[in-house]
């Protein structure tokens, strides 16, 4: 499918004798919202680690764009469109809300050469600004982002996720710790720039008001394994689902 | 005055200070600031490898030493200064882009004792090839160099020679950390995990760390020899790597003036303190505890955390003016 941005296939993935992910396949396209659920122990972050590279997977492959990522360091899987958040939270505290944004973009700019020798903002300041200003943080732009809440952290986490303009962007639980207030908000913008920019999201997340709300398609994993999956409605009314949740 | 203001005037006020202060001033103290500018450039290369990149390193003595060492060897064959300059940074970028390799796979204790383990390595080196560096007995007579017919032969003129290589250096030093590259240094030292993501070529920034940072030290090794007109193997011993981590560290890693302020307290400081003769080395050493213990930032952190405390307070964060709505 020439729509498809993510492709896995059959990945399994041991730690001795546990399967933390038994032979797991799904494709994501082009402008989808894909929800990974399930409860804890079940696999989704071993997912999201080996689809990032960040773990061999022990089977099956990764495909982003048609192209296999195997274990393709980060920057270069950044290169390729890629954009992530994590779970802990990853701004750099000692720089500024502006200046965290501008280093989301400035490798995407020029040669290693021309970072050196043009300007020190690597000509994004004005496109840190208008990411600032989608995110609704303007009022912080200067700021150090360690002096900032945890949900405006997560705000940043975001923006610097997008700076870039990624066609993928993988979402580890970025409603965890976030107010409700914030949450709303960060939602919002995730939905906007979806479909303004028809970036595609796969988010992992334990709130379920969240995901129900903010993704197109849900796959639900239990011990490893793919035990649902649908749209919204579909998962809620999912009687496996409602077992693995409640330990039916 | 406005914060751009004082970034200008200040660097020009200071200039004006180096300038003025050795006019007038016996052999002893004009030598005691230029070793004093020469520290700076070493600890300016260490800053940016340890306070700026967050790759610890204990060997910036042996780059000095293989940079002293490279030019002295150039200068006593008869040629220019300048050649060996060139050589001793040119060498030490790529012995420090080496060295830099260990850092890809080890962090933190295990650097130092890698970098620890380098200096000790090319110390031995320095005293047991005797054929090419003299051994314990070092290199002498190396001659302080002329340009267009200006000599750089008294101790003023040779200070101002310096002084200008440190301005250079130090102009180098603000364009790479305010450059792209800095930014991606910066980010290497809090987060590399998060600046890999972000499309950050983490081993080639941290290879360049090492390799700028060792250049720095290989530039201050070059100045040092026709300074002293002597060298010796214990000139770069561990001892005095530890000496510039000292420099960057009072000073203020990560911060632009931070080891020109420490190596001004590591060098002139004891010369103030000799006035309490056999005690001075106990009060310097107790004064860098105290620092330490209350300002692990350095000097500058402790300045503005005071400058934090009496500054009027009537400035709020822009986010809180409006209530903790977020």
């Amino acid at each position: 499918m020439s729509d498809t941005v993510l492709s896995v296939r059959n990945i399994s993935k041991s730690f001795g004798g546990i399967h933390a992910v038994n032979d797991v396949s799904f494709d994501v396209g082009k402008g989808e919202v894909l929800g990974l659920i399930g409860p804890n122990g079940s696999g989704k972050s071993t997912l999201f680690n080996c689809v990032l590279g960040q773990l061999p997977a022990d089977a099956g492959e990764v495909q982003i764009h048609g192209q296999r990522v195997g274990q393709m360091r980060a920057s270069r899987l950044n290169k390729l469109g890629v954009g992530r958040t994590f779970q802990q939270l990853s701004v750099f505290p000692q720089m500024s809300v502006l200046d965290n944004i501008i280093l989301a973009g400035q490798e995407h700019h020029g040669s290693m050469a021309s970072r050196l020798f043009g300007p020190s903002d690597a000509g994004l300041t004005a496109e840190a600004d208008r990411m600032i200003q989608f995110f609704k943080l303007e009022h912080l732009r200067d700021e150090m982002a360690g002096s900032l809440s945890y949900g405006q952290q997560k705000l940043v986490d975001a923006a610097m996720a997008f700076m870039a303009g990624p066609s993928l962007v993988l979402l580890d639980e970025p409603a965890g710790g976030v107010n409700l207030t914030m949450l709303a908000n960060l939602k919002d913008r995730l939905e906007t720039y979806n479909r303004e920019h028809g970036t595609t999201f796969v988010v992992i997340e334990h709130n379920m008001e969240f995901v129900m709300t903010l993704c197109t398609r849900i796959i639900v994993l239990a011990e490893g394994a793919i035990i649902a999956e649908g749209t919204p409605d579909e998962i809620r009314s999912n009687q496996q689902v409602i077992d693995a949740y409640l330990g039916g | 005055m406005t914060t751009k203001m004082v970034r200008i005037l200040f660097p020009l006020a200071a200039l004006a200070l180096l300038v003025l202060i050795p006019l007038g001033q016996g052999n002893y103290i004009i030598y005691v600031m230029t070793s004093w500018l020469m520290f700076s450039i070493a600890a300016m290369g260490l800053n940016l490898t340890l306070g700026y990149a967050g790759q610890i390193s204990l060997a910036q003595a042996s780059f000095m030493g293989i940079g002293a060492y490279i030019t002295a060897l150039l200068t006593l064959a008869g040629y220019h200064w300048v050649v060996g300059w060139v050589a001793a940074m040119g060498a030490c970028f790529g012995i420090g882009l080496l060295l830099g390799y260990p850092a890809l796979r080890v962090q933190h204790h295990f650097l130092a004792f890698v970098t620890l383990a380098f200096n000790t390595l090319v110390f031995l080196v320095l005293r047991n090839e005797e054929w090419l560096t003299g051994g314990n007995h070092g290199l002498v007579g190396m001659p302080r160099p002329s340009f267009f017919g200006i000599s750089t032969g008294k101790n003023l003129e040779f200070y101002y020679f310096v002084l200008i290589l440190f301005v250079i250096s130090a102009a180098v030093f603000y364009w790479i950390v305010n450059s792209p590259w800095g930014r991606a240094f910066k980010a290497l030292r809090e987060n590399p995990v998060r600046a890999e993501s972000l499309g950050v070529d983490t081993r080639r920034i941290t290879l360049l760390a090492f390799a700028i940072g060792s250049a720095f030290g290989g530039g201050a090794g070059a100045i040092m020899s026709p300074l002293v007109q002597f060298i010796e193997p214990g000139s770069f011993a561990l001892v005095h790597s530890l000496k510039i981590l000292l420099m960057v560290v009072v000073g203020g890693a990560g911060l632009f003036y931070g080891p020109m302020l420490g190596a001004a307290v590591v060098i002139l400081l004891p010369e103030f303190l000799r006035f309490t003769e056999g005690y001075y080395l106990m009060i310097y050493a107790a004064l860098v505890i105290v620092l330490m213990v209350y300002s692990p930032t350095g000097l500058i952190g402790l300045g503005t955390k005071l400058w934090q405390q009496i500054r009027p307070q009537s400035e709020v964060r822009k986010d809180m003016s409006k209530g903790a709505q977020l």
